[in-house]
């Protein structure tokens, strides 16, 4: 039997993070991911963890002291939000390139500036292309569920990349809700015990890790790498289908809710897809035929599987919580365009930005891009497909 | 689904208060959400909390802004808050007061709906002998809404304190009394 509890989404990553028991943590506080490392430490001190935590004095020394400890031959975690993982940028890249299967939770913030403090994706965009697994968690429940998901994918023999689990600064954060958790023999059972290949406190098998990289070698390595993320889907599939089989909960690389017979939808991650459900199931007993597809898997893209899921609407929507401020559209936008493109697929689509620096995200407006869908829908015309809700601006 | 939105100034531990009626519907079989809106918090400046309360699973998460109620946690927040905006005209204010019933519907303007005072102050200073308002407060709003019995707030309340202030057991009946005093005081306008 499962256990019913209410916890805020950093109170279940920090439970996830001590069912997972790693052997080290390195962190360093930062709002609204503050917390886990905060709730960790107290896990730490009273000997509910047998792990080693490093306060460390800085994020950059957060993801080092995480690289050295799972090179080494452990299991190291960490946590952070915004200029925090701005901070870890130059050894996020070494983390995945060494093939170090580290895993962080991102409680995602806008990063500065002006400094802000409140929610966006502008952290997670940052670093969609530095070869980190991605994960993103509409709630509490699924933020725990992923990091128990985590281990067992990101230190499979095909993929060795480091992963984080991304879930809503403050909205899931900071928010107390229902939660179903699994038993600590469970997880313990569910995760087994990390056995890395390679590992440099392995004396029967002296070796580098990191050295110089010369013109001869990086492009293989680099397209080892882009394998692994290739071969990551597949062992996404495998755990989320093991998690179902433990837990009853079951996670694709993405959520369809109500859209097989949908003639218009939205595609959106994190929090913002709980809300759209609660408008997709008023605007259905309207008649409306709205639906919703929830990115779980952001890194790999799910680009075919999520073309083919769209393929017989009539308009789409893709909303972006983070301006990539190219005159061009948002991140989540241009990879569903361009999965949709290669896959021959034409569906008008058009893109919002939203929810920009916490700017709070209403039914009433998702409500509005339902409403915008199904004009086009009705007559065809996109018009301005770079478009925004909720912010104010001149006529 | 039952929306709550609470209004208290900074250190009145509105946040507590949402987060334990959350913890207290939680405690008999629903599904809960409690939320403060953050902002650039200090003591004194007016903060907003949140509650929803459901039978079935909560998915939708922004802000509440048509709540089934209000708690104004300072009474002082009705000149410079517009406490009923969006608030169901079948629903209810509870506002902790000493002020009359004209006083009060003054400041709601054009608010039809019901309205209960309770006066916090004075039941916080004769149980707890200091202001913390958000236990007197609690008690109303589970008052008004009938989220719960009175006897299920009480019995889960005395284990929420109990929990709570481990290492300040000494304040556990003042809270206790508290809860039941302003069960009892709380009155409609």
């Amino acid at each position: 039997m499962s256990i019913r509890e209410r916890l805020s989404g950093n109170e279940a990553a920090a439970i996830a993070m001590k069912q997972i028991n790693p052997d080290v943590v390195a962190a360093f506080p930062i709002t609204p991911s503050t917390e886990i490392p905060q709730y960790f430490s107290t896990f730490v001190s009273n000997g509910s963890v047998d792990t080693e935590f490093v306060a460390v004095e800085s994020e950059h020394s957060a993801m080092s002291a995480c690289i050295g400890a799972e090179a080494a031959g452990s299991r190291a975690m960490t946590a952070t939000s915004a200029n925090g993982l701005s901070l870890m940028w130059e050894m996020i890249y070494i983390a995945s390139s060494l093939r170090l299967p580290i895993v962080m939770s991102l409680v995602n913030r806008a990063v500065s500036g002006p400094l802000n403090i409140h929610n966006d994706h502008s952290d997670a965009m940052g670093v969609r292309d530095s070869g980190w697994i991605m994960l993103f968690s509409e709630n509490n429940q699924e933020a725990y569920d992923n990091l128990l998901m985590a281990h067992r994918i990101a230190e499979h023999k095909d993929v060795l990349l480091p992963l984080m689990v991304c879930q809503d600064g403050f909205i899931t954060s900071h928010s107390i809700e229902n939660i179903e958790l699994v038993e600590d023999e469970k997880v313990k059972e569910f995760i087994g015990t990390y056995k890395p290949e390679h590992y440099l406190l392995n004396r029967k098998e002296p070796m580098a890790v990191g050295p110089l990289d010369v013109q001869t070698y990086l492009f293989e390595h680099k397209y080892q790498q882009a394998n692994a993320m290739r071969n990551a889907k597949k062992v996404i599939e495998e755990v989320s289908r093991d998690f179902e089989k433990m837990t009853g909960r079951k996670y694709s690389f993405f959520e369809e809710y109500k859209l097989s017979d949908a003639e218009v939808a939205i595609v959106c991650m994190n929090s913002t897809a709980g809300t759209a459900k609660f408008v997709v199931d008023s605007l259905r007993e309207k008649g409306v035929k709205a639906g919703l597809l929830k990115v779980r898997m952001f890194r790999p893209f799910p680009a075919e599987e999520i073309a083919n899921a769209l393929s017989h609407l009539k308009a789409v929507a893709v909303l972006d919580k983070a301006d990539s401020l190219n005159a061009a559209g948002g991140a989540l936008f241009e990879d569903v365009t361009s999965s949709m493109y290669v896959n021959k697929e034409q569906v008008p689509v058009v893109n919002y930005v939203y929810g920009i620096g916490g700017r709070d995200t209403t039914s009433y407006e998702i409500e509005g891009v339902y409403n915008d869908l199904m004009e086009i829908a009705k007559t065809g015309e996109v018009g301005n497909p770079y478009r925004y809700f909720g912010v104010r601006r001149e006529k | 689904m039952i929306e709550i939105r609470w209004h208290g100034r900074g250190g009145q531990g509105a946040k507590t208060a949402s987060l334990l009626l959350a913890d207290a519907a939680f405690n008999t079989g629903k599904y809960i959400q409690g939320f403060p809106e953050y902002g650039p918090e200090r003591m004194g400046a007016p903060i907003t909390a949140y509650n929803r309360i459901s039978t079935e699973p909560i998915t939708i998460h922004s802000n509440i802004y048509e709540p089934d109620y209000v708690v104004v946690v300072d009474d002082t927040l009705l000149d410079s808050v517009d406490v009923t905006a969006g608030l169901k005209k079948e629903g209810a204010i509870v506002i902790n007061t000493t002020k009359d019933a004209d006083y009060i519907k003054s400041k709601l303007k054009n608010y039809e709906g019901e309205i209960y005072t309770v006066d916090a102050r004075k039941i916080s200073l004769e149980t707890l002998g200091k202001y913390f308002p958000n236990t007197p407060m609690l008690a109303a709003i589970v008052k008004v809404s009938k989220i719960m019995t009175d006897e299920e707030l009480i019995n889960d309340m005395e284990g929420s304190f109990k929990h709570k202030f481990a290492k300040k057991p000494e304040v556990i009946e003042g809270n206790m009394n508290a809860l039941k005093m302003a069960l009892s005081e709380v009155k409609k306008v």
